[in-house]
């Protein structure tokens, strides 16, 4: 009896596992595999037609005349791209505030997710943590006004260097290129710092608490829980979240930079989308040509740098996306 | 020698103490210097938005109004047209965003966490693609074009509704919901839509709420969007791109120039005053604001469902 059931279960996880397609099942399914239908067509026209309009970038393409109508001319758009001095120069800032972006941000909710960890008092520990991810859903175009209302001549932080006597005018921090990169680096630890940190300190809270147990029994103290225990507990978290991170390292330069630059710091400001948008949408020298074949290439070097991490990752036998 | 040891562990107790105490202390100040950073800006840019225009540009202006005056209020509700329309567009889009998107995520979600789906690894991997290969800004922008979904409202809605990301969220969420519910609605004769709409969905409202979040906030936060399709028809603008082009109009005259001339510039500024934009500010994050402490339990829900891996 025992085993009949056994048995019966087993066979049952058999089919879980692998529904045969037979019309039977199909026709039990039928409504699933009509929705699904929609999606995939839905899919197809929203995510993979675009990806099908990179032909455009091997053209001359003129609106009006379509893709069939248009020139072909191509990768003539590509050795333009990599001739232009701007283009090398928007790269290198996409790829320097993507690497400091990521570089800080990660470093930052890491510690501040121990910090926070740190503290007993629950009530304390709620409302900082409240008050530290409310920023994550404010626009960046709040952000940049926050971030500009506190850098113009009245700004808190002209106002505090003058009182400290560290600056003897008002200094435009906004129209300095040397400074740019670190105010962007620094809007974004604002805005995400105590996000990001939510996840860290999920994945504190699943450490082991036999860990810092025997820790203790072993005499070692506040900093060298930390060191050995918490640190090694979120190694795993901080590699899968790198890796997620790696593949958007150049997708993370626009909003800010855009809504932020100006004249005086176009040459640290504009990232790879600022470059592309702005030949979409100048009137005269409209180039979608020019501006798909950017694209391209942020993509194909977005993808490979998700493969090889993913790759390094697998040789050190860390945690992996794929 | 008994003794030396018990005396050794006193004083390290001792030292542990005291080291003890000063990290509570630091730690705690700093955090709440950390707090008060977070905090302080928005609370200054609250007191510019009450202030009277002219006497803000002279600055020093902290935590309170130093002229109290509700006339950047009264200019972004009566006197901007923009800003108004703007209002109604992102409202719109906020709510039939919201509701289609979370529609369509579940139902895709549903049918992906189905175990006896015939087509589900096909469909998984057909979806996850579009998490990391897109086509890019301008193939988009060219597509939106012939499908005649730029100049249009449309353009908010329709595309952004099938999110990935959020269905990945869900379909770990909705696995975790045990087959046996499936099975008993199926033996009383329940087709899948039934299961969906009275077993499924109604144990999935924690999902369910994370994810409006998350959609609403996004479309609440839009504006590119309205640059890029809808720049031309200010009948479809929204409030942050309308609260952008009043930042422009106030940075391309401070921002841009340098050092004393900015003082110079702020003053005759008459365009768009630091206060109206405030205001402006002040009224776009106001919604996000105050629904914010009843509904982050959400967010942070949102983020550890399943773990990230997916």
């Amino acid at each position: 009896m025992e085993n009949s059931i056994v048995k019966s279960k087993r066979v049952k996880e058999v089919d879980i596992n692998k529904p045969k397609l037979t019309a039977k099942e199909f026709k039990r399914q039928w409504i699933l595999v009509a929705i699904s239908a929609v999606y995939v067509i839905y899919g197809i026209i929203f995510y993979y037609l675009p990806l099908a309009g990179w032909i455009i970038a091997f053209q001359n393409f003129v609106f009006a005349k379509g893709i069939g109508g248009s020139k072909w001319v191509g990768i003539d758009k590509f050795k333009f791209l990599f001739s232009d001095k701007t283009f090398l120069m928007v790269i290198r800032n996409t790829f320097v505030m993507g690497v400091l972006n990521l570089f800080f941000s990660t470093i930052v909710a890491i510690a501040f997710a121990i910090l926070l960890n740190e503290v007993r008092n629950k009530y304390f520990k709620k409302s900082i943590q409240t008050i530290s991810y409310m920023p994550h859903f404010l626009s960046w175009i709040i952000v940049v006004a926050i971030v500009h209302d506190a850098l113009t001549s009245t700004g808190i932080i002209n106002d505090i260097l003058l009182r400290l006597g560290i600056l003897k005018a008002p200094y435009a921090f906004l129209g300095d290129p040397k400074l740019f990169w670190g105010i962007v680096t620094l809007s974004h630890l604002w805005k995400e710092t105590g996000w990001n940190a939510i996840i860290y300190l999920a994945a504190i809270t699943s450490i082991d608490p036999c860990l810092y147990e025997s820790a203790s029994i072993d005499g070692a103290g506040r900093f060298q829980k930390m060191r050995y225990v918490t640190l090694p507990g979120l190694r795993p978290t901080i590699m899968i979240l790198l890796l997620m991170n790696m593949g958007n390292v150049l997708n993370a330069g626009f909003e800010l930079q855009y809504l932020l630059g100006n004249g005086l710091v176009q040459n640290v400001s504009r990232t790879i989308d600022i470059y592309i948008l702005d030949w979409a949408l100048d009137a005269r020298n409209m180039d979608y040509s020019l501006g798909t074949a950017a694209g391209i290439f942020k993509t194909v070097v977005s993808m490979t740098f998700i493969v090889v991490s993913n790759y390094i990752a697998k040789k050190k036998g860390d945690e992996r996306l794929f | 020698m008994a003794d030396v040891v018990s005396f050794d562990k006193i004083k390290h107790k001792k030292k542990m103490a005291t080291e003890d105490i000063v990290f509570t202390v630091l730690n705690t100040t700093f955090l709440v210097l950390f707090a008060v950073v977070t905090l302080y800006p928005v609370l200054n840019t609250l007191a510019y938005s009450f202030n009277e225009g002219n006497d803000a540009v002279r600055g020093g202006i902290y935590l309170l109004p130093r002229k109290w005056s509700l006339r950047s209020y009264h200019e972004i509700l009566f006197e901007r047209p923009g800003i108004r329309v703007g209002a109604k567009v992102t409202v719109a889009r906020t709510i039939l965003g919201t509701l289609t998107s979370l529609a369509a995520n579940a139902l895709l979600s549903f049918i992906l966490s189905r175990k006896k789906f015939l087509f589900k690894s096909g469909l998984s991997l057909f979806w996850i693609i579009t998490m990391y290969a897109s086509g890019g800004m301008i193939p988009v922008l060219v597509l939106f074009r012939y499908l005649h979904l730029t100049s249009s409202f449309w353009v908010y809605i329709i595309p952004g509704m099938v999110s990935a990301f959020n269905v990945m969220v869900m379909r770990t969420y909705m696995a975790g919901i045990p087959d046996s519910l499936e099975e008993a609605a199926q033996l009383e004769g329940a087709g899948y839509m039934r299961v969906f709409i009275s077993i499924i969905s109604p144990l999935c409202k924690p999902v369910y709420a994370t994810i409006a979040l998350f959609v609403a906030v996004y479309h609440w936060n839009s504006w590119f969007d309205a640059m890029l399709y809808n720049r031309f028809d200010p009948q479809y603008t929204t409030l942050q791109y309308e609260l952008m082009k009043l930042l422009d109009s106030v940075s391309a005259t401070t921002g841009t120039s340098s050092g004393a001339q900015m003082t110079q510039s702020a003053a005759a500024n008459t365009i768009t005053p630091i206060t109206v934009r405030a205001a402006a500010t002040i009224a776009t994050m106001a919604p996000i604001i105050a629904l914010y402490p009843f509904l982050q339990r959400y967010f942070v829900t949102g983020l550890t469902i399943g773990g990230v891996k997916e």
